[in-house]
């Protein structure tokens, strides 16, 4: 059975710039942009609104997808993955083109969107799955199932407020993940609650994958995608830019990553959207302390990673977190967490080091996703700002294996084994 | 968005017993007709039922005196007034009472200004949802005006008693008070609505409306009656829907005095005005307001 679930075409979607930092605006500020406009057109010195003025979130989407499909949207922050997911739940409307979506449709955009703190847990289920569309009699049959889920049994009449994070995170995931649409848009929701929750909600994702939904899928976690989903959709800028298996476009994002990497950073836009942008990230790169090539590290040895900033802020501080290859996290190195070994260095310049003694990673390839903070705000933020290899070396005594490992870190260990 | 329905030729061997799924055209519209689309509604009509039982649950929780506010504000008005204008000032109470004369108009006075209050914040107040999730929006200014019916239905029980109280037996014409509170209900509809829309976009209405409902409190007959008023200035002040509502109010539960027939009529026609502008309003703007929000 093929039937279309999802077709859209010439599917657009823009925003009209200085009002996409901060959406509404006061009534004074309309007024004298209103008075700027009409003196302008009198003094002949009226600007008129061009392109240049207009972002497109998303650009001539033109895209089929058939029922039973499970496609992972891929790209970098403001790629448009998200725009996308909105435009086909309804939440905005296009400004071009057109979207036919058939069957129910139900949207994860983000996990405990409604709750109500004061509701208990009872109460919260069903406000909550209302929210997500589900009908009354329908979140009564599923009722048991979801309690059972969220592992809440004890606490389902008490006020949501006096639940841990975890505990509503976990029943939020619940009602959401018995919701049973047709087509089912998940945005970055998998990332919630603790190891053993998390394997328990992909499992669940499988389960409704399996169950010849359509599902989107958005994630930044390519191993889930890559798990989960057969197709994927590369979007870079607001445009398309690879319609093919999974593992293609998966392969088409990394290279899009490398070459922004290795690009000039300052010049990239996917910056973090929560930044002040005062000191901005230039450059990032990976060095083995003893020398040798750049952004190539050997296993065992000491590495430095160095990030070049424009401009020193009082209280400047540094996350750096590495990823494999397929986007997950490895570790967080956090500038914010001190240390007595840290040192503020007024000759330094602007740039901020890291020291890592002996670095515990297998061979292969990483990321670095960076967080710039300063005067005790984020002041930038880049995905993928650079990318290292990891060569073959010694650990405490102890080559790294070469392959065949699994895992993504090596630790200095020592055995007693019998002879 | 629109939601005109697509045929689409459903693939064989589906099994019978399931409906065919709809298919929904998402695209860029303009004009009207998207608030007013009976069929989302009803479709979303669940979802409007869990809004409002959440907003009356949550203040009845969340208060410590609960219900007794609904019963506390009109009262304590009443009290005031009836100092005040009552005794200090002498006002003319159209030999009523005074505080049977001004309960019976502070009663749904109360309703409408605590549900223009609430209802003009509504979209903001719930802006994580609004920006994630799709419903008919409506349902967010609609929601507070019917979690708002609990508190009027406790006032008004306390309305009567004080009535029976003093003495006076309600006539017939209390049958009349449903169509009053249809009258009021349609203008705050019509005013929250449009209100609680523009402010999506200007936060300044969040500034304007608590001096705007004081304004309105005066421009309404409740602490005087509005025989004051010569003709035809008396009628024509009914454009002011309040008007008409609130002696309305004081003839159909008091059960003397004619029935103000021409200040209920302009007064109907005025909120019906109301209602029409402002969900027409709403109905245009409600596409953009995840972009605002």
């Amino acid at each position: 059975m093929s039937a279309v679930a999802i077709e859209t075409k010439g599917l657009g979607k823009s925003y009209e710039l200085g009002l996409s930092r901060r959406g509404y605006g006061t009534l004074r500020e309309s007024m004298v942009e209103a008075a700027k406009g009409s003196l302008g057109r009198l003094t002949g010195r009226h600007r008129k609104r061009s392109e240049g003025d207009t972002l497109w979130a998303l650009r001539d989407l033109s895209l089929t997808i058939e029922r039973g499909e499970v496609v992972g949207l891929i790209g970098h922050n403001g790629a448009g993955k998200s725009t996308l997911l909105k435009i086909l739940s309804r939440i905005v409307e296009p400004t071009a083109g057109w979207a036919d979506v058939t069957g129910r449709t139900g949207s994860l955009l983000e996990v405990g969107t409604g709750f109500h703190p004061e509701l208990t847990g009872r109460e919260n289920i069903f406000l909550n799955g209302a929210i997500l569309g589900m009908r009354r009699a329908e979140i009564r049959q599923r009722f048991d199932e979801i309690v059972a889920f969220a592992e809440i049994e004890r606490f389902l009449d008490t006020p949501v407020k006096r639940y841990s994070s975890g505990m509503s995170v976990r029943l939020a995931f619940a009602v959401a993940a018995h919701l049973e649409p047709e087509i089912l848009l998940v945005d970055e929701v998998l990332a919630v609650g603790d190891a053993a929750f998390q394997r328990k909600s992909l499992g669940k994702m499988n389960e409704v994958a399996e169950a010849g939904r359509t599902v989107i899928f958005v994630s930044h976690n390519l191993a889930i995608l890559q798990a989960l989903c057969q197709r994927g959709v590369l979007l870079e800028r607001g445009r398309m830019v690879a319609d093919a298996p999974v593992g293609e476009a998966i392969d088409g994002y990394l290279r899009t990553l490398e070459r922004a990497a290795g690009g000039d950073l300052l010049e990239r836009t996917d910056r973090d959207s929560r930044a002040y942008d005062e000191s901005l990230i230039s450059r990032v790169e990976v060095r083995d302390a003893e020398g040798g090539l750049a952004d190539t590290v050997v296993a065992g040895r000491a590495a430095k990673i160095v990030v070049e900033v424009t401009e020193v802020l009082p209280m400047m501080e540094c996350r750096l977190t590495i990823l494999n290859t397929l986007g997950h996290p490895v570790a967080t190195l956090d500038s914010e967490v001190p240390a007595p070994v840290d040192v503020r260095d007024s000759s330094l310049g602007p740039r901020i080091e890291c020291d890592i003694d002996a670095l515990p990673l297998l061979p292969g390839r990483y990321r670095i996703d960076v967080l710039l903070k300063g005067k005790r705000q984020i002041q930038d933020g880049l995905q993928a700002a650079a990318f290292f290899d990891v060569e073959p070396g010694v650990l405490a005594d102890r080559p790294t294996p070469i392959s065949g490992a699994d895992g993504d870190v090596v630790l200095p260990h020592s055995w007693r084994l019998p002879s | 968005m629109s939601t005109e329905t697509v045929e689409r030729p459903i693939a064989e061997g589906m099994p019978e017993a399931a409906p065919p799924p709809e298919t929904i055209r998402l695209k860029p519209t303009g004009g009207f007709g998207r608030v007013l689309s009976p069929r989302e509604l009803w479709r979303y009509r669940d979802l409007a039922f869990q809004i409002a039982a959440r907003d009356v649950t949550v203040r009845y929780r969340q208060t410590a005196l609960g219900a007794v506010w609904a019963i506390l504000q009109p009262v304590g008005f009443m009290v005031v007034f009836s100092l005040f204008f009552g005794r200090v000032a002498g006002v003319s109470s159209d030999g009523l009472p005074y505080a049977l004369f001004s309960l019976a108009a502070l009663v749904p006075w109360t309703y409408f200004a605590n549900t223009l209050l609430l209802g003009s914040e509504s979209l903001v107040a719930n802006s994580s949802l609004v920006a994630k999730i799709y419903f008919p929006r409506i349902f967010m200014p609609a929601g507070v005006l019917a979690a708002g019916f609990l508190d009027l239905g406790i006032s008004l029980v306390i309305l009567f008693a004080i009535v029976l109280i003093y003495g006076f037996v309600p006539s017939v014409a209390v049958l009349f008070l449903p169509v009053l509170v249809l009258i009021m209900v349609a203008a705050g509809l019509g005013v929250t609505a449009g209100l609680s829309a523009v402010n999506v976009r200007y936060r300044d209405v969040r500034y304007v409306i608590p001096f705007a409902i004081q304004m309105w409190l005066f421009a309404t007959p409740i602490a005087y009656p509005s025989s004051l008023i010569s003709e035809p200035w008396r009628t024509l002040s009914a454009v002011n829907p309040m008007v008409g509502v609130v002696e309305g109010f004081r003839w159909a539960t008091l059960g003397t005095g004619d029935a103000p027939w021409e200040l209920i009529g302009v007064s109907a026609i005025s909120a019906l005005v109301l209602l029409i502008a402002g969900l027409a309003y709403f109905d245009r703007v409600e596409r953009s307001f995840a972009d605002f929000i």
